[in-house]
């Protein structure tokens, strides 16, 4: 079982990456249980949703405490959350940010990870160029089936269209695809 | 065929190829998006006939079903927590005159303090109004029941409220079959009421009854009851045959048959049990659990039969009986009358608190080795407790204890 946490700001689309997630996983036979932290959301205010996927029935209904993968939607909750509580140390790391670890101050603490498991990503300005606004959901998750492999791009990309359509699908689909091709071949850690 | 769907928007998806001919409606928190997707069903005509009516309040929400069902129509409605409250005299007057209404309830405390999250508080409340009420353990059986429970409910005449944990099921993506129309239609035969409103041939419904015949109108409720009991094992049978998957039942057991400790447990957390009981197993452990399905009825001998050769009972429940301890508990305890095991309760997961697999394992073991109290809250945080209680001793005006407790947690943080 692959248990991924996401963490952003109310309005950033927390929760729909998650369902995303889950279509795509689904898309591929894969059996996948997405959920909220559940709460009155307001815009801005710290969101957490989460994913399992697995090849089987997923029985467990506890929120994820030990995650294999965290994706930051927003890193400004670095300073005020400890988004990475009980992140295993073989794990995955995806954090939006246009900077590296070494500006988020992460530099040493992302070493303990095996290479290429921990990326910051632009996600903010890629969605920018490509959906015109700063909702980097749908490219966070083409950074995340790029990093880990669960999920191809394809599967995603249907997924996202399968939500959204005509335009705004096709937009983000596309956020998704350049994310994916920013982390999917081995690069340097940032 | 399996869609990844979310869990209410399929409660929505089942009602509607269950054709109530009326669905009411107060869509304001506390409330699911059930009856959200179920407007949109009607709007696009997927619905139909079906008249369904925004009301001004919850009371009403039940008011206008419970006509529409005198009046020979298929009705339902969708409450959870303070709305359930709201509601509570419609509640009782539903099942006392005897009509078929369904309702899903997607559980949730019931302030103060104010929450919004799940806890089985609500169900509780109204347990004895005379409904049945069935719960789903997880997001397929929450699809499933409702198709179930429209069939039983119009059998027996007899109200049923569908139970489906709030948030933890009702908003939880995952893959889910929603019950084909051609399938819903065989199974759940047109509604054919045994009292109507209808002008041609005019009756009243709600008469005043006094002491003469009060009781026995009220034991014909019991014995409703008691027939849901035989009947709920067999349409889960029919419905396995159509439909071909368990969904439905009294209760479901699980690694019961040699286990030593038994936790008995309903809803939602009924998954995460599971999995603690496959780990204590694998650790050598002889533990199973039972998760009930019918609560009301309350199935006093197949939970007898269920726990039979256990010699301790763990019942975790997210509901608190202030001056008992649990009210699931006490239920269990009837069942096991006259064998002297311990029955433990545990209060867990009040308020959305997670019910999480480590604090059930650690739970189990405890109890396996009957190292727990008669009655034990699961992750209590006693250092917040008695620094409240301080508080009482150390001055008359010690302030609202909600604001004073969420003080001191953010100050922990």
């Amino acid at each position: 079982m692959l248990e991924i946490r996401i963490h952003g700001r109310g309005g950033q689309g927390v929760v729909t990456a998650a369902e995303l997630l889950s279509f795509a996983a689904f898309r591929e036979g894969q059996y996948a249980q997405a959920f909220p932290s559940f709460g009155s959301e307001r815009m801005g205010a710290p969101v957490v949703s989460f994913c399992r996927l697995d090849h089987e029935p997923i029985r467990l209904r506890e929120p994820i405490t030990a995650p294999d993968v965290v994706v930051v939607q927003d890193p400004t909750l670095l300073q005020s959350l400890d988004v990475f509580a009980g992140l295993h140390d073989d794990g995955w790391v995806l954090v939006n940010s246009s900077r590296g670890f070494a500006d988020l101050g992460l530099a040493e603490w992302v070493e303990r990870f095996p290479r290429g498991h921990a990326r910051c990503v632009p996600a903010t300005e890629i969605a920018r160029a490509h959906l015109g606004r700063p909702l980097p959901s749908a490219a966070l998750l083409g950074g995340f089936a790029g990093l880990t492999g669960a999920v191809a791009l394809d599967s995603l990309r249907a997924a996202i269209r399968e939500r959204f359509a005509g335009d705004v699908g096709e937009r983000n689909a596309a956020a998704a695809a350049a994310t994916f091709a920013l982390t999917r071949p081995e690069p340097a850690r940032c | 065929m399996l869609k990844q769907l979310e869990c209410s928007r399929a409660i929505a998806e089942v009602i509607a190829r269950c054709r109530p001919e009326v669905v009411c409606a107060y869509p304001i928190t506390p409330q699911t998006h059930i009856v959200e997707g179920l407007s949109e069903l009607v709007r696009d005509g997927t619905l139909a006939p079906c008249e369904y009516i925004n009301v001004e309040s919850e009371t009403s929400a039940l008011s206008v079903a419970l006509g529409a069902s005198a009046a020979g129509a298929r009705a339902y409605t969708a409450t959870a927590s303070q709305g359930l409250l709201h509601m509570a005299e419609v509640v009782y007057n539903v099942s006392g005159l005897g009509l078929p209404v369904v309702m899903t309830l997607g559980n949730r405390a019931v302030g103060a303090p104010i929450n919004i999250w799940n806890d089985h508080s609500d169900a509780m409340a109204l347990k004895d109004a005379g409904w049945i009420q069935l719960f789903a353990r997880d997001a397929q059986e929450a699809v499933d029941l409702h198709v179930l429970a429209f069939r039983l409910a119009e059998e027996l005449s007899c109200p049923v409220m569908v139970c489906v944990d709030g948030f933890v099921l009702t908003h939880s993506v995952e893959p889910l079959d929603v019950p084909a129309q051609d399938d819903v239609d065989a199974f759940l035969p047109p509604y054919r009421p045994v009292q109507v409103l209808d002008p041609t041939d005019p009756v009243s419904i709600g008469a005043m009854v006094g002491p003469e015949a009060f009781t026995e109108v009220r034991y014909l409720a019991h014995h409703k009851q008691l027939q849901a009991l035989e009947r709920i094992p067999q349409l889960a049978a029919d419905f396995r045959a159509r439909f071909g998957r368990d969904s439905g039942a009294l209760l479901h057991g699980y690694r019961t048959g040699d286990a030593d400790t038994i936790v008995v447990a309903m809803g939602s957390v009924t998954g995460t049990i599971e999995v603690a009981i496959d780990e204590l197993r694998d650790a050598g452990l002889a533990v199973g659990a039972v998760a009930l399905c019918a609560f009301r009825p309350f199935p006093l001998a197949a939970l007898a039969g269920a726990l039979g050769g256990a010699q301790r009972v763990v019942v975790v429940e997210r509901n608190l009986a202030p001056g008992l301890g649990g009210a699931m508990a006490s239920n269990v305890r009837m069942a096991l009358r006259g064998q002297p095991i311990p029955v433990y309760t545990a209060i867990a997961g009040l308020g959305g608190r997670p019910v999480t697999r480590a604090s059930l394992r650690r739970l189990i073991e405890a109890a396996h080795a009957d190292a727990v109290d008669d009655l034990t809250f699961v992750d209590l945080d006693n250092d917040a407790i008695d620094r409240e209680l301080a508080r009482w001793d150390e001055r008359r005006r010690s302030g609202p204890s909600a604001e004073n407790m969420l003080r001191d947690a953010r100050r922990a943080r």
